[in-house]
This record gives C-alpha cells, structure tokens and sequence, in this order.
C-alpha cells in the first residue's frame, strides 16, 4: 500500500545537474507529473536549458525542444499549431521558462500566444532572478532583494522596485486560467494542472521555485523558505479562472516577512525599517486579494 | 555522434551518478519512519524511491503495511531537504567522510 | 492539360508558392512591401481555399520561432518578411539552420533604415549571409512561384535539409502583375510529396532538441555537416532545377543564369531582377559589336564558386553588381566574386549603387559595361565605386 498525495509516476529522471535543492526541478517534476506522458515540452535559455546535462544527456521521459531566451510563447504556439494541422488536439504543449524568460524578454511573445488563446500550458518556474548566468535582477526579483546587478554596497543599491504581478498580467488578457503555485505546495499545483487539463485556451502558472544558490539559503530549508513564502503572504496561493478570483490556500499560522528574509541571505542587509514597509507592502497586497476574491466572486450570476 | 543532421539528446541522465556531489548522506531511521513519503515528495533529484513495505522493518504494524522509502545513493545530492521536511525527524545527515572511516 | 494563367503580382506569386506547396503552418506579420504575401494567405483561408493554419504572431522574431517549433513538430511551414522584419529575425535565423529545418521563407528585398526606406536593396538579406540559409535571388514573378515550390523539394532533401529564402525585389516585382503560369495542384503533389521528417517531436520518443553541447563535444562536427549540406545544395539546386523543367517546362539555371556568354570578354555579375534591365543592355550592347555577357547569381549561399570560375575564368574583364553595402570595403558579391577568382589574371571590379529603391536605368549599366570594358583593355583603376551617386558627373 501506497501513501502518496501526488502522482506516483516520474517522468523526470535522476542524474540531472541542478544545483542541490534546486526548486526549479521540484516544478518540472511535478508539472510532468500532473500532465503525463502525453507532453511535449518547450525550455527556453535559463537554469532549465542546463539541468537536463550536456549532449547527448535527456532526464525528461518527454520530448524536449530548446529554444532561443525570448520565444517560449511562440514556440509552444508552433507546436501547437503543428500538431493541430496533423489532426493532434490531444498532446499537452508545454512551455517551461524562467522569470526572466516569462516576465522580460519574452513577455511579448507570451502575450501574443495568450492573446490568440493557443491552447497551451505555460509555466513560469520563479527562482526570482536570472540565476543561469549568475543572479542577476530580473523584474520578478523582489523588493528588498541583492542580486549581482543590484548589490548593496556602500549606498545599498538593493532592489528597490516591487515584483512584477505575472498573474495580473496574465489575467488581464482575459486568459481562461492562471494561478500561483509553491514547489511547498505540490498537490495544490497538481490540483492546478489537473484543472488546467480540462480548460481549451492558455494556462498561465506562475511557480515559486526556490534558488538555494542564488538566495543565499541553506539547500535543505528550500522547501521550507517556499512555504514561508506563502504563509506569510509574501507569495499567496490563488487563481484566477475567467476573471474569478479564488484563494487555494489561507495561511494557517502568522508568519512575518522578517521570519520568511530571516533565511535568506538576499535579504540580510535590509535594516528593521526596511522590513517593515515591506511588511507593510506585503498586507496591503494580501487585503487586495482579497477583496478581488469576494468582489469577483461577487459578480457570478446564480 | 548519431545519424541525425543535428544534434538530439538521447541518453538518459541515470547515466550521471550525481551522488558523488554529497558531502552530507541522509540516513532513514526505518525503525522511526513512518512512511508518509513526504521526503518522497519533495526530493528535487528525485533519488527516492518508493519499495514494498516488507523491505524495511516498521514502527508498528500499521506503518509495516505501508510501501517504505528507500535513498538510492546513486542519485543522491545529499541537499537534505528529506531530512528537514520529515515530520518525525527520521532522517540523519550523516559526513561522507565519517562514513567512508 | 488545364493551363492556368493569371496577371499576379511577386507577392500573390509568392502566396501562390505555398498554397500549391501544401504547407501545414505559416506565422508571419506584416512589413511593406511583404505584407500582401500574407494578405493573400489569409484571403485563401478565409476563403476555405488553403489547409495551413497561420499563426498572426506578435512580431518576425516570434513568426520564425513558431515555424522552427512547427517545423520540429513535423510539418511544412512558411514565412514572409522584408527588412526590418528580417534583421530582428536575426537570432531564430541561426536557430532554423543549425537545427536543420527545411523552412522556406520569401523575403522582399527592402532598404534597412535609418532613414527610413521601403524600397529595394539587397541590404536585408546580404546582411544575413552567414545565417545558414540558402538564398535563391530571382527574376520574375514566374520564377518566384517557382522557386518556392523548388525550395522546398530543395531544403528537404535529406542531403541539404537547411531553410531557404526565395528573394524577390521590393515593388519591381513585389507589387507587379505579370501574367503567372499557375501549375497543376496534382503534378506539385507529385513534385512535392507529404513532409515526414525521421525525426520530430513526439510524446512516443522522448528526446531533446538542441542541448548543450560542451567545446570538446560535437559542436564543429555538427557545424561541419551544415557545411557539408550547403556544399551539397550546390548540386542539388542545378539538379532540382533541371528536373523541374521536366515536370513544368521552365528552368532558371539552378545556381547561376548564364546570358549570353558566347565569347563574351567583358561580364557583368548580378543579382535580382535588375538582370533584366542588364539583359537589354547587353543585348543593345552585342549589336553594336560589343562581346559583352551576363551572369546572373541565382544562389548567393551556396556560392556556386566551382561553376562560376569556370564560366568566368578566360574572360577578359569581370564586373560585380551590389545592391547592398559593406562599409568599409566593396560589396559583398564583388568579395565572393574576387575571391572565386583568385589566381586568375581576370581585372574584377565592383560597383555598388541602386540602394534605397534608386533607379538602376539601362544608362547606368551602359556605363557600368563601357567601364567593364575599358578595365579589361586597361587594366583596373579602383577596386570598387559606388555609382548613381546624385551629383557625380561620371556615372
Ligand atoms: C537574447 C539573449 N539574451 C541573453 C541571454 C543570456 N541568458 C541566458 S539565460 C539568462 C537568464 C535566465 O533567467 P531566467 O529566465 O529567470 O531563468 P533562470 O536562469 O533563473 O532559471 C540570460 C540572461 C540569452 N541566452 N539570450
Ligand atoms: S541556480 Fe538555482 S534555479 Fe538554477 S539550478 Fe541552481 S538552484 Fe536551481
Ligand atoms: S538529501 Fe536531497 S537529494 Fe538526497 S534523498 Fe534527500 S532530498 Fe533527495
């Protein structure tokens, strides 16, 4: 007898070459995971692009194309499309790329595969930074945070800019289905997918995937940061389905934003101050939600 | 080189036995576990695999009935994340070197 | 036989191309002058006359990317752009060669800015020369139908497989109607049978498509077997042209068109559908006595250099026609040209003018063939020069 929550199957191999803890895998994992078998995936450059190891090494039980940095919108539309004039309606595209491959360069052709409502699955695996050329700020990089194009130095030249809101983006195309989703959080994000499999059009996920390398945290609290991230409502658990917002998860405990930095060294240099109108930032941005969920909510005709 | 005009990675990267990068190997106290497999769960690599319950004795009867974990050290990383998600703290991370001596 | 004719412009010849090439997936986005290529498309589809589906990407650099996709997935695919389109292109162009896909793609020759220019020039796509791609430079509207039909049976020959780009003039043919021998559906069928690449991406085989591939892995061999394609292109091209004028009667003369070579001393290289007005010329020029001849460049990669030192090698004099610019040198068929003819005793010469849409007139290359000759009785003066420069008294 089993006692598993997620599906068993792995369509992810070992031998990979992700850093220790690497939370970008725990996405792919159980991305595959909840879309099987049937998936063509495509990885555009970023940590992904590296991790299946150097020619002729694969470690996804799917096929994979790899693309050039900005195009992931525009490939999985090619895909997309090829297979639909072959006669295929049946094979889960795949697009699987980093924040800045999602929120930066490749935010028009996401948009434009969005806009014309190609039947797609695009996943952003957030590891809050260009990680694959060494952490570098990417607009997904949250305020407070050091990177190596944002350091602190002597006149603490930190990120001072909030995170972009893919999710808002996403939901302002009018997309069928987009949602947040934590590597801590595996059977919400397959419960996503699942749902996301039976929805015709784009799927938008936006994935919170610890970098234990480019964060400054320990390998093994990889997990555990992620989860402090939703629980402290730095990183809230929802989706938005036709323009109806619904939170996945209520954070069951009080956790402070100091508590979820406290394990990172990204945010080492912030003094209480600082922390504080993030805190600040952070429950305005939680009483949004909020209030979009009931207001949404509110406009469902019965 | 294969036949085809560019190149397509064909070879399965279980070929690469990435536990040589350990410094720390997770050790799982059967005698604790008890087989939630939220380790399972959350292995990035993944390098832990589900066995029959029979392999491994249990803590109880109940947990005996239930398919166990099982590191495959091949694969690996010794990142320690089984280690620290395991609700009944279960899993050691033990010094390689400590090991080996 | 049913013949088909019809007064088509470049574009709508272009449009032509694909439609009777059977192509699965077209993404592309509009330029002047391309932009009734694509028109024309949507009007078959919306018209229930054309299979493919076409994907209305956000921009060129997303339209080559989603016919790479589409490509790997399996399928014929199709693009179209001129200019600006093309050099943002740039990235996805390398992409499509070195992943070896067949895509053909029709380019309209268009100046690149600033300022600003929506005529003529081969800048665009001489500027993309060491991408990978085949590019066929043609004449007329009948051959750029042609062309695009002969580009695929080209590209997809399992000893080529690399993109091709059918390049046709901005307005002189993009926009020109000239009547259009359409040919039957059934005998391109049999030209052109169904695309079924040995491999594609599919969930029955899990691979991957263009990793990582370390200094001491096969990057150069990789690189070398694209070199391999392209020398073998150079045959197939001259071979696929003959047995195209097997099944439809018309051939261009694969990589390179010879015009009146007998006993020509002094000739002029060219490229595009200038060579027609230099045909006139030289057929003004030959009754007045003068041996003059024209080469016509048909393919600029491969570059047919074996044919075209032989057909030029006891000439007396050779000029090179560029409609493009490399500052700091001459233009960059006069290079290739030079080059080809290394050793040889042969004055080369290059000339560069028609940039930005300016009227190359039988008065220019009349000149451009006296000076030809006078090199070849004199020997050279300069390199190369730019002519039809407004102002300059010599040209
Ligand atoms: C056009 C282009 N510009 C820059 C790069 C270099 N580059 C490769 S990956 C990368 C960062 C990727 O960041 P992200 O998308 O966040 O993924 P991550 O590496 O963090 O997983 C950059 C800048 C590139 N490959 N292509
Ligand atoms: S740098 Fe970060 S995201 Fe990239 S492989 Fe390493 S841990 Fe994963
Ligand atoms: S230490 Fe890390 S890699 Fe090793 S079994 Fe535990 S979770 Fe997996």
């Amino acid at each position: 007898m089993k006692n598993l929550t997620i599906p068993e199957e792995e369509y992810m191999l070992p031998g990979h070459t992700a850093c220790l803890g690497c939370g970008a895998t725990l996405a792919m994992r159980y991305t595959l995971k909840a879309l099987g078998k049937n998936t063509i995936i495509t990885i555009p450059a970023c940590c992904w692009a590296v991790i299946p190891g150097v020619y002729p090494s694969r470690t996804l039980e799917v096929p994979l194309l790899y693309t050039a940095f900005e195009v992931t919108g525009a490939a999985v539309s090619g895909i997309r499309q090829a297979l639909s004039a072959k006669g295929i309606e049946d094979v889960n595209v795949v697009g699987f790329a980093g924040d800045g491959g999602t929120a930066d360069i490749g935010i028009q052709s996401l948009s434009g595969a969005v806009e014309r409502g190609e039947d797609i699955f695009y996943i952003m695996y957030d590891n809050e930074a260009y990680m694959n050329t060494g952490i570098q700020r990417s607009s997904s990089t949250p305020k407070g945070a050091w990177t190596t194009t944002t350091q602190v130095g002597k006149v603490r030249d930190w990120k001072k800019e909030k995170k972009k809101n893919m999710v808002e983006i996403m939901a302002a195309h009018g997309i069928p289905y987009t949602a947040t989703a934590s590597i801590a959080f595996p059977e919400d994000f397959i419960k996503k997918l699942e749902k996301g499999k039976k929805i015709k059009g784009p799927k938008f996920y936006h994935v919170f995937s610890t970098c234990p390398t480019g964060w400054l945290v320990s390998p093994n609290k990889s997990v555990e940061v992620a989860r402090l991230a939703v629980d402290s409502k730095v990183f809230p658990l929802y989706e938005v389905e036709n323009g109806i917002y619904n939170i996945t998860y209520m954070p069951k405990k009080e956790v402070s934003v100091k508590e979820y930095f406290s394990l990172q060294g990204r945010f080492r240099h912030l003094t209480e101050d600082e922390i504080n109108e993030i805190q600040k930032e952070v429950d305005e941005s939680w009483r949004i939600l909020i209030e979009k969920e009931k207001w949404s909510k509110s406009l469902i005709k019965v | 080189m294969n036949e085809f005009p560019t190149p397509i990675a064909t070879v399965p990267s279980t070929s690469n036995k990435t536990g040589g990068w350990r410094t720390f190997r997770p050790v799982i106290l059967y005698d604790k576990c008890i087989r939630c497999m939220i380790c399972w769960k959350f292995c990035p690599e993944p390098a832990i695999k589900i066995v029959s319950a029979e392999k491994y004795q249990a803590k109880n009867a109940a947990i005996a009935k239930l398919d166990a974990p099982e590191i495959d050290y091949d694969y690996c990383k010794g990142c320690g994340i089984c280690a620290n998600e395991c609700p009944v703290k279960c899993i050691d991370m033990v010094f390689e070197e400590k090991l080996e001596g | 036989m049913i013949f088909m004719m019809k007064m088509l412009t470049g574009n709508y010849a272009s449009a032509w191309g694909a439609k009777l090439a059977r192509v699965k997936v077209v993404a592309a986005y509009p330029i002047t002058p391309q932009t009734t290529i694509v028109e024309k498309i949507a009007e078959f589809i919306a018209n229930g006359e054309f299979e493919g589906r076409y994907i209305r990407v956000e921009s060129e650099h997303s339209a080559m990317a989603a016919c790479i996709a589409a490509e790997n997935t399996g399928v014929r695919t199709f693009t179209a752009t001129s200019s600006q389109g093309l050099a943002l292109m740039h990235e996805m162009l390398h992409w499509a060669s070195g992943a070896r896909l067949p895509i053909v793609m029709s380019v309209v020759n268009r100046a690149l800015g600033p300022p600003w220019s929506i005529w003529s020039d081969q800048q665009d796509t001489i500027s993309q020369r060491d991408t990978g791609w085949i590019q066929i430079y043609t004449e007329n509207n009948q051959e750029v139908l042609d062309s695009i039909i002969m580009a695929y049976r080209i590209a997809e020959n399992e000893n080529v497989l690399l993109p091709i780009m059918v390049i046709e003039d901005a307005f002189i043919l993009s926009h020109t109607m000239e009547p259009v021998e359409i040919p039957e559906q059934e005998k391109v069928d049999m030209f052109l049978p169904e695309y079924d690449p040995r491999y594609k991406l599919d969930p029955a085989v899990p691979m991957g498509f263009g990793s990582l591939v370390m200094p001491e892995g096969p990057f150069m061999e990789y690189k070398f077997k694209g070199q391999e394609a392209m020398e073998n292109a150079m045959n197939i091209i001259d071979e696929v042209d003959m047995l195209y004028k097997e099944n439809f009667g018309r051939s261009y003369g694969g990589t390179v068109e010879e015009y009146r070579l007998d006993g020509a001393e002094n000739v002029l290289v060219i490229m595009g559908s200038v060579a027609s007005t230099a045909k006139d010329v030289v057929d003004k020029l030959r009754n007045e006595g003068k041996n003059v001849g024209l080469v016509r460049i048909r393919s600029f990669r491969p570059f047919p250099y074996k044919r075209l030192r032989y057909i030029l090698k006891n000439r007396k004099s050779v000029g090179v026609f560029d409609r493009s610019y490399t500052f700091g040198y001459g233009g960059a068929l006069f290079t290739e040209v030079r080059s080809t003819l290394y050793g040889l005793s042969t004055p080369v010469k290059g000339y560069i003018g028609g940039l930005g849409g300016r009227d190359i007139t039988t008065g220019l290359l009349e000149k451009i063939f006296m000076d030809i000759i006078r090199i070849g009785n004199e020997g050279i003066d300069r390199d190369y020069e730019w002519v039809g420069l407004i102002g300059d008294k010599r040209w």
